[in-house]
């Protein structure tokens, strides 16, 4: 395998402008003749789909949801990031770029993310064009807030429901499309394998979810936008349908998977209350402008309501941390530091796993009324999961698996190391780096569907010969027998555990010994227990019903039955990265008092220490079959324009 | 899948009739605008009626005004017959299709918030019509077996040898079961309408957030008021308050 | 807590239908009302038999996917809340819960508690977006839309589609949906040049769909988790009447 990241040369700033005319186009009469794949119906996929199909293209696109406007885009809340500059507050394109860089602990592509930050502009633009009601001033122009890892206001919000407007944005869009029978819309469908014909990928194996039938589509070309892994830890703020499936299927037919141990922690989830737990719920970011984050300074106090305890005897440890970001420093960094105090034994709550964020400041200084204008839905959903008032006692919060960096290795163009297998949004990896900032997955997605992939497609199909198969074509019928094959062993297996009991197992494994903290010892711990629960699962699953109509048993087996060979990639990625950085942090590897910036005062103990000599590179994995060590491919991070650092957000 | 629809014919060949008498909201549109000009209408006879109240010389003047004008009156008769026709016609097609739209009932068939009234009103208003049916040939066509009296009221006659509608009215309100009745009947007629003004309003798109809950208040106030207004008059008659003069 | 489940089982669009009864074990009051069906299934799993087929996703609250019929109130009754939001400390200890697909002709039952919800799409297909395409749109603070406008958008953007507006009709009528969704767009300046043509398509695909028509009951605000405002059905209605009457 050859990694080719495709990054055209000249100035940073020039390069997606210089690349957009190198791009070879298609003429619009010939468009009409060529059919695209999209799976996936995210802010990715729905806006892949809607603009291929405005450009003239035949588009498939699949979700397993029963309507594509139920992605789980739709749950983003705080907002979108746009170098737009409305508020004269100094931002600019370089500044989001470099927000972003590093934002992303200096391991993202340059190229990328500068081409992200200029396109973020005409997504706002898009998405007002589309008639998303963004928050707006009294005077009529659109409103702006600010969010974790930047100085600037740039973020872009519809009350807590961006996410859900944006998403609606695109399925209208989308939903133009297939009105005018440009796009043919397959809910309700999984994708289950890849076809490959002759090294490209031709299009995909699917299994219809309402009736069981497993069905064949042929494409030009693959757009994969499945979103990301985070339900490898069983519990996490996705979906609960989310998961691994068509990236990591796409992955066994031969796409690298790239740096899969960059996941996101998010500071700001409603804690765990108890075994029976399905899912986190993710409180927006955005409560950090207003709220304020503590726990109490003695282990002694935390038994106590949170009023008994004084101002003196709380430790607002993120601003006394990093004065100058405060309660916005970025997720990885203020995860990690609710982790240490509950470490310490200071959390609050049940089990000790749990801190403050505390509006009564915030309520003082504003009212209570602008505080529920601002925040009332999450304040709301709050009341509703766990049965307490955050106007009148300060929430509990505690860090969730939110968002995963990872993905499948795409070059400048998104494509795959599979050639004609592009993938967008969170399903791949280019542009987060380590680290997501807040309010830069939307971006990212929209960017990826709307503005990047209508270029480089073209590109694709202008340069290679123009071959569609048949779904006859032998390679179909492999790759429907494969699919059949994992099926019926499912089925099959007749034994005594319930998927979910695996599920639960395996992700409990992966949250402990892969989660906010690894050690070469909890990853080996990890990688040694992997392969026994995944025999065990092969063995002992029971899958009742049969897999001729809807089997939702079924369906989550096949996803299980990923996740439990995708956790070992995972961990043996993070074993490989003997560095901290971003979202991954490894114990061995952190600042201490030896250090000569912890010294002078650049930044604290305990924080991630990157090795950029040895690890400045995006680790693509090749699979090589099953139970078979992965295959580490390197693409080294050349930086022209920024200097790697050590991030500090003091 | 998601099939294709083609969306261009849709726009045309509709022409303002067929959106009127084949849409769902064209028929409710049908069903508001009739509902509020009976309802017009009800208050109207309302306070011709009322006029029993004052000496019956009123009432009975106005009974011939009536009579006199009879090209206005039979007018207003074929309009209201019109805004019957197609206030019952909506009506039973509406709640055909109201009817298909949900084949299986839940096992608890009680829909949560809506109010006795609105998930009557087919009910209320067929009860409404057999008793118009009735109220007509009672004193307007003035059957004699319909009126419980052994008399017919064609007979009633006044000095001048006009029509004696106060005496026909008194006389007729003294039986007590037709006086039941007609106070049963305009309290559907008022359940009906309690809901159905604000209702109609709605329909018809003529309220919003600043005037929609005054008319929905005003539309059950006025609704009581008609009821008050017109079961004071059986009541009025039965308990001597009226028609002292009209010998027993 | 020691419940009693009514359930509905069916195994198709053409099976006619049960309720089976179920006495699930272990269910405590922090659970959500999902993760107590999850229970049950895994109960019905490991019995050998097959577990109840319901629609979730997201469990929490936004992607409308959840669809259950509780106690004869669509997402159980509590205000706006969905059914994966609703939590079991709202039951009593000894509560017998009646638990229903959505029924309404427009949405078929597939399976159990799962229904084919895809009249609505075919709905916003016919009209429910500004027809503009990507790339060539003008700079976003172009158009000021003034606040009180973005925001009454935004309250009849809020729907997530789930449904329980038709659930709990008793004319299985989506007019909240249709409502909401031609609301959103026929307010703002950007969905102005369709208003017309679109309030009269989305209506027409309503109609086609079978859903029932609208008697002003308040059910479906009632239930909506959104809190949807009726106020919406009376634009619809306005903007329909202006539309057609423009011809």
């Amino acid at each position: 395998m050859k990694l080719d990241a495709n990054i055209p040369s000249g100035p940073l700033a020039q390069k997606w402008e210089k690349h957009k005319f190198d791009l070879k186009l298609v003429n619009p009469a010939n468009k009409r003749k060529f059919k695209v794949i999209v799976v996936g119906s995210g802010l990715a996929g729905s806006s892949a789909a809607a603009t291929l199909a405005e450009l003239g293209y035949n588009v498939k696109c699949f979700c397993y949801q029963d309507s594509p406007r139920r992605a789980h885009s739709i749950a983003a809340q705080g907002g979108i990031n746009a170098a737009k500059n409305y508020q004269n507050d100094g931002d600019s394109v370089h500044r989001l770029f470099y927000d972003t860089i590093k934002g992303g602990d200096f391991r993202a592509r340059e190229a990328n993310v500068h081409r992200l930050a200029e396109v973020s502009g005409s997504i706002i633009d898009q998405c007002v064009a589309q008639g998303v009601p963004f928050a707006r001033e009294y005077g009529g122009l659109l409103d702006n807030r600010s969010f974790g890892g930047a100085q600037v206001s740039r973020t872009f919000y519809a009350r807590g429901q961006t996410g859900q407007q944006l998403l609606l944005g695109a399925y209208s869009a989308l939903s133009r499309q297939i009105g005018l029978g440009k796009v043919e819309m397959y809910p309700r469908t999984e994708m289950l394998d890849v076809v490959m014909v002759k090294g490209h990928a031709k299009g995909i194996i699917t299994r219809n979810m309402q009736t069981g039938k497993i069905e064949r589509h042929a494409g030009d070309a693959v757009i994969m936008a499945t979103g990301g892994y985070g339900n490898v830890f069983y519990l996490s703020t996705n979906a609960v349908g989310c998961n691994v499936t068509a990236t990591f299927r796409a992955h066994k037919r031969g796409a690298a998977f790239a740096n899969p141990c960059y996941t996101q922690i998010h500071p700001t989830c409603i804690p765990v209350s108890g075994d029976h737990q399905s899912k986190l719920t993710l409180m927006s970011e955005s409560l950090r402008n207003d709220g304020r984050v503590w726990v109490p300074k003695n282990k002694a106090d935390c038994g106590k309501a949170a009023h008994q305890i004084s101002e003196s005897d709380r430790d607002y440890y993120l601003e006394r941390k990093y004065p100058s970001f405060g309660n916005l420093a970025p997720r990885d960094i203020a995860s990690r530091a609710a982790k240490e105090v509950c470490d310490e034994g200071r959390g609050v709550g049940p089990g000790g796993l749990g801190v403050y964020l505390d509006f009564a400041d915030a309520i003082q200084r504003l009212g209570e009324d602008m505080i529920r204008e601002r925040y009332g839905n999450l304040f709301d959903m709050y009341e509703r999961i766990t049965g307490e008032s955050a106007y009148k006692q300060p929430m509990r919060i505690f860090p969730a698996v939110h968002y995963t960096m990872g993905g499948l290795w795409v070059d400048y163009n998104l494509m795959s190391s599979m050639p004609g297998l592009f993938v967008l949004g969170e399903a791949n990896f280019s542009d987060h780096g380590a680290n997501r900032l807040g309010a830069s997955a939307l971006m990212q997605g929209l960017a990826d569907g709307y503005f990047v992939i209508p270029y480089t497609i073209a590109h694709y199909f202008a340069s290679e010969e123009k071959n569609c198969p048949s779904t006859d074509h032998p390679a179909f019928d492999e790759a429907e027998a494969n699919v059949r094959g994992i099926v019926e062993t499912l089925l099959k297996a007749n034994g005594k555990r319930t998927v979910r009991s695996f599920h639960r197992e395996v992700g409990k494994l992966v949250w402990e010994n892969c989660g906010m903290a690894r050690s070469k010892k909890s990853l080996s711990e990890a990688l040694k227990r992997i392969p026994e629960l995944r025999a065990e699962f092969w063995e002992n699953v029971n899958v009742p019903g049969s897999g001729d109509d809807m089997n939702q048993a079924l369906e989550y087996a096949g996803r299980v039955a990923d996740y439990m060979e995708f956790a070992e990639l995972l961990c043996t990625d993070a074993l490989k990265r003997e560095e901290s950085c971003g979202g991954h942090f490894r114990v061995e590897h952190q600042f201490t008092d030896k250090d000569p910036e912890v010294k002078n005062g650049y930044t604290n103990e305990g924080e991630a220490k990157r090795n950029d000599d040895k690890f400045a590179y995006v680790a693509a994995w090749e699979y090589t079959g099953p139970n078979k060590k992965w295959k580490l491919h390197k693409e080294p991070l050349k930086y022209e324009e920024v200097k790697m650092s050590t991030r500090s957000y003091k | 899948m998601i099939s294709r629809h083609d969306f261009e014919a849709d726009a045309s060949g509709m022409n303002i009739l067929s959106y009127l008498f084949k849409s769902s909201l064209g028929r409710k549109y049908i069903m508001a605008a009739s509902g509020l000009a009976l309802f017009a209408f009800v208050i109207g006879h309302l306070l011709g009626n009322l006029q029993i109240f004052l000496a019956p010389e009123v009432i009975n003047r106005y009974a011939q005004f009536l009579k006199d004008n009879i090209e206005l009156v039979w007018g207003a008769r074929i309009g209201l017959l019109g805004c019957i026709a197609l206030h019952i016609w909506t009506a039973i097609s509406l709640s055909a299709d109201n009817k298909a739209a949900r084949p299986v009932a839940y096992a608890d068939a009680t829909p949560p918030a809506a109010s006795m009234a609105s998930r009557t009103m087919l009910m209320s208003g067929l009860i409404v019509f057999f008793f118009i049916l009735y109220h007509l040939l009672h004193f307007t066509v003035q059957v004699e077996w319909v009126n419980g009296v052994e008399k017919t009221f064609h007979s009633l006659k006044t000095a001048d040898g006009h029509h004696d509608v106060y005496s026909m009215v008194v006389i007729g309100f003294r039986q007590p079961l037709v006086a039941l009745c007609y106070v049963i009947a305009v309290g559907l007629l008022c359940l009906h309408l309690s809901h159905g003004v604000g209702a109609s309003f709605q329909s018809l798109g003529l309220k919003n957030k600043a005037w929609g809950p005054v008319i929905d208040t005003a539309s059950k106030v006025v609704s009581f008021l008609i009821f008050v207004g017109y079961a004071s008059i059986p009541l009025a008659v039965l308990t001597g308050i009226v028609g002292d003069s009209v010998a027993r | 807590m020691n419940l009693t489940l009514k359930v509905w089982r069916q195994k198709g669009a053409a099976d006619p239908g049960h309720f089976e009864t179920f006495q699930p074990k272990g269910i405590v009051e922090d659970m959500s009302f999902l993760e107590m069906l999850d229970v049950v299934n895994e109960e019905l799993i490991e019995a050998g038999k097959e577990p109840i087929a319901f629609d979730h996703d997201c469990r929490e609250g936004i992607c409308g996917t959840c669809s259950l019929v509780i106690n004869g109130k669509p997402h159980g009754g509590q205000k706006a809340t969905t059914a994966c939001q609703l939590h079991m400390r709202k039951f009593g200890k000894w509560d017998t819960i009646t638990i229903e697909p959505w029924r309404a002709k427009a949405f078929p039952v597939v399976k159990d508690l799962v229904v084919d919800r895809s009249a609505f799409d075919r709905i916003i297909q016919k009209g429910g977006f500004v027809s503009v395409g990507t790339g060539g749109a003008p700079d976003a603070n172009c158009l000021p839309i003034s606040k009180e406008v973005s925001d009454e958008a935004m309250d009849a953007a809020q729907c997530i589609g789930c449904g329980a507006c038709v659930a709990a009709c008793k004319n299985a009528s989506a007019m909240l949906f249709v409502s909401a969704k031609v609301s959103h767009m026929n307010l703002l300046p950007q969905g102005k040049p369709e208003a017309d043509r679109r309030v009269k398509n989305m209506v027409r695909q309503m109609d086609e769909e079978g859903f029932g028509a609208c008697t002003v009951t308040g059910s479906c605000e009632a239930v909506c988790p959104k809190e949807i405002s009726l106020n919406f059905i009376t634009k619809m209605n306005r903007d329909y009447g202006c539309a057609i009457l423009k011809g």
